[in-house]
């Protein structure tokens, strides 16, 4: 398999005030193409850090990041835009929609800023076909005030989706929903990991990262353990179990 | 990215804020529509100027007896009788560029006809050239000849508002019009001419020989002008000049001494008259090209605001792949968009306001095309200029940190 994402000692120093802070200190790896990968680490270690550096939203101090066998350590601003925009995908943790606009006009942003020409009736059908993917096909017309915490993460998802990225990185994307909505998430997350995309999801929890195919947990800005998970959960079956269970304490009289 | 998305996203950021869209357009509505108000109102009185030269006639050049400056024969132009019906015959025998002139003798005097009268400070002797002087042509009948002239004739020519004061709805032609109880017969009528630069009637007129004036009505033989028209526009100045060196050789005047006449061109009257109200619409036009700025940082201040309230819609926008200018040019198409419909709206209650004034008022107002398009890339470029500052601001957001923005 072909390393998509591939850091060379990275740095990242930030020179506020009169401390500099050294948010991550000489992170190397390698991520394969179709991998599901869960960072982790407290606040401070610096998963943040690596995970903006990872999304091409920020440049490292001082090392080498190969994304798709290109070197994107160098590149200004606008070039990491267009990275961003043709490579990459984000799912945040307070979702990062644009409010009073429609789902289908959410996911279709991406494309405003896509290099290719691009008819809006295709934009169009791009946006819907990207919606279908998390099955959000009935409401493309509603706002994201009208939409449910999971529904607007699936809109972020499906935006995320649109421009078929190499990578999808999610920042905390479960944290502010309730477990069962997390476990639906999940399932759309491994759904698409199945479908060949490669994932990358930050995160604190625990059970979260169970769902993920390799844990890298950092501390102080360093890889503290990096290893493949051997109890994964499936999050169709998870959700199978919980609906059981709710449904046994339904009957119960 | 294509300029079609940008505007599509500019627009409809402008109308989920409906309101205050429209707030800020306001300061710019009121701006332009000041500044097209007021530059109309300005030109309008300019055009109503200038019209008023022109009815002076054709090539005029104005002489009158008496000085403006104090020195000299210190009397007030028009005041002392300096000028002789002689004066006015050697100009026109010696100059050739002069093609027509008319010694103008003035008097005040009570008509009367039939069972009407009218008191009328225009009683004016001239020559058979006046007419043609001012460029004056009659509405009925003729004007009197030089056989008049020669026989100081009791012959008139009447204004309109004299014609409608004394005969009403009779044909004042053929008619007795009695002057200090002389009696004239009335030979013409002129067309209207409307009112002067001092904003008199200039229809209220009588227009007889000079020589008829000074035998049968004053009684004085001294001249209070002399209306000379000259051959070309362009020899004005040159005429004037011959005039003058006649008129001091003719007065024997030491070369010490000063002018006991005074020369005006129709150029140097228009001038005088034009420049004040060239000064009024620059003041009215810079007054409220005040409030035009102060919408442009009404504009500014919205727009500010609007970054900062939308920082975190930058950082979206910036992470799923908008370049700088992207953002830029969305905010700054956002502020000319505000402006410049501002500007539209602006120019329509202009041209109302400016009729509704001049309606009201009675002033004249004239809505040149040029104003409109002047104020319609002032206000454009005022979005531009003033929208430019926070665009920028938001082009050069951190993204990272505008999606950290609460």
């Amino acid at each position: 398999m072909s390393a998509v994402i591939h850091l060379e000692e990275i740095h990242r120093v930030y020179h506020t005030g009169e401390v500099d802070v050294h948010a991550v200190r000489g992170v190397s790896l390698e991520i394969a193409k179709g991998e599901f990968v869960a960072l982790m680490g407290a606040s401070g270690s610096g998963k943040s850090t690596l995970m903006n550096i990872l999304g091409c939203l920020d440049r490292p101090t001082k090392g080498r990041y190969l994304l798709d066998g290109k070197d994107v350590s160098g590149l200004d601003r606008n070039e990491l835009a267009d990275i961003r925009n043709q490579k990459l995908g984000f799912v945040f943790q307070n979702f990062n929609l644009l409010s009073r606009t429609s789902a289908l006009e959410n996911v279709e942003l991406p494309l405003f800023y896509s290099k290719k020409p691009l008819h809006d009736r295709n934009a169009k059908e791009m946006a819907e076909d990207s919606l279908r993917l998390v099955g959000l096909e009935g409401r493309a017309g509603h706002h994201p005030s009208q939409l449910s915490g999971g529904q607007q993460q699936r809109v972020a998802i499906a935006r995320a989706l649109i421009n078929r990225p190499e990578v999808v990185f999610a920042d905390e994307a479960t944290g502010n929903l309730d477990s069962r909505t997390s476990i639906e998430i999940m399932e759309v997350f491994q759904k698409l990991n199945e479908q060949g995309i490669t994932i990358v999801i930050v995160t604190h929890e625990l059970d979260i990262a169970r769902y993920a195919k390799r844990n890298i947990i950092m501390r102080d800005g360093q890889v503290l353990s990096d290893e493949q998970v051997s109890d994964r959960l499936s999050a169709a079956e998870e959700m199978k179990k919980l609906t059981e269970a709710q449904q046994a304490v339904q009957l119960t009289p | 990215m294509k300029l079609g998305n940008t505007i599509k996203i500019s627009f409809r950021a402008l109308r989920r804020n409906k309101m205050r869209s429209i707030l800020t357009s306001l300061g710019i509505i009121i701006g332009v529509a000041a500044v097209i108000a007021m530059v109309s109102i300005g030109n309008g009185a300019k055009s109503q100027m200038e019209s008023q030269i022109a009815s002076l006639g054709e090539n005029v050049i104005l002489i009158f007896s008496g000085a403006f400056s104090p020195g000299g024969v210190r009397s007030g132009w028009g005041g002392a009788g300096t000028l002789k019906i002689e004066d006015a015959l050697a100009i026109k025998r010696e100059i050739p560029s002069v093609s027509a002139v008319s010694p103008e003798v003035r008097s005040n005097a009570q008509l009367a006809a039939g069972n009407e009268n009218w008191s009328t400070g225009n009683l004016l002797g001239e020559s058979a050239d006046y007419f043609e002087i001012r460029q004056w042509p009659l509405a009925q009948g003729a004007a009197f000849t030089e056989q008049d002239i020669r026989m100081a004739n009791k012959v008139a020519v009447i204004g309109q508002t004299v014609a409608t004061q004394l005969y009403r709805d009779e044909n004042p032609l053929g008619q007795i019009l009695r002057i200090k109880n002389v009696p004239f017969i009335v030979t013409g009528v002129l067309t209207s001419k409307g009112l002067n630069l001092m904003g008199q009637d200039q229809d209220d007129i009588v227009v007889m020989p000079y020589t008829s004036a000074m035998k049968r009505v004053s009684g004085n033989t001294n001249l209070r002008s002399i209306n000379v028209q000259g051959a070309t526009q362009g020899s004005l100045n040159s005429t004037k000049d011959q005039i003058v060196s006649l008129l001091r050789q003719r007065h024997r005047i030491t070369s010490q001494k000063e002018d006991d006449f005074t020369v005006r061109t129709q150029e140097e009257i228009a001038k005088v008259a034009t420049a004040q109200t060239d000064v009024m619409t620059a003041l009215l036009g810079a007054i409220a090209s005040v409030s035009l700025l102060v919408g442009g940082i009404g504009i500014m201040n919205i727009m500010l605001v609007s970054v900062t309230e939308r920082t975190r819609e930058i950082g979206i926008r910036m992470a799923v792949g908008a370049h700088g200018k992207d953002i830029l040019l969305q905010f700054l198409i956002e502020a000319a968009a505000l402006s410049s419909t501002g500007g539209v709206i602006g120019i329509i209650l202009g041209i109302a306001a400016s009729k509704t004034v001049s309606g009201i008022t009675g002033w004249p107002s004239l809505i040149s095309v040029s104003s409109i398009v002047v104020s319609f890339l002032v206000s454009s470029a005022v979005g531009i200029f003033f929208g430019f500052y926070p665009a920028r601001k938001a082009a050069r957001l951190d993204p990272i940190e505008a999606l950290r923005f609460e």
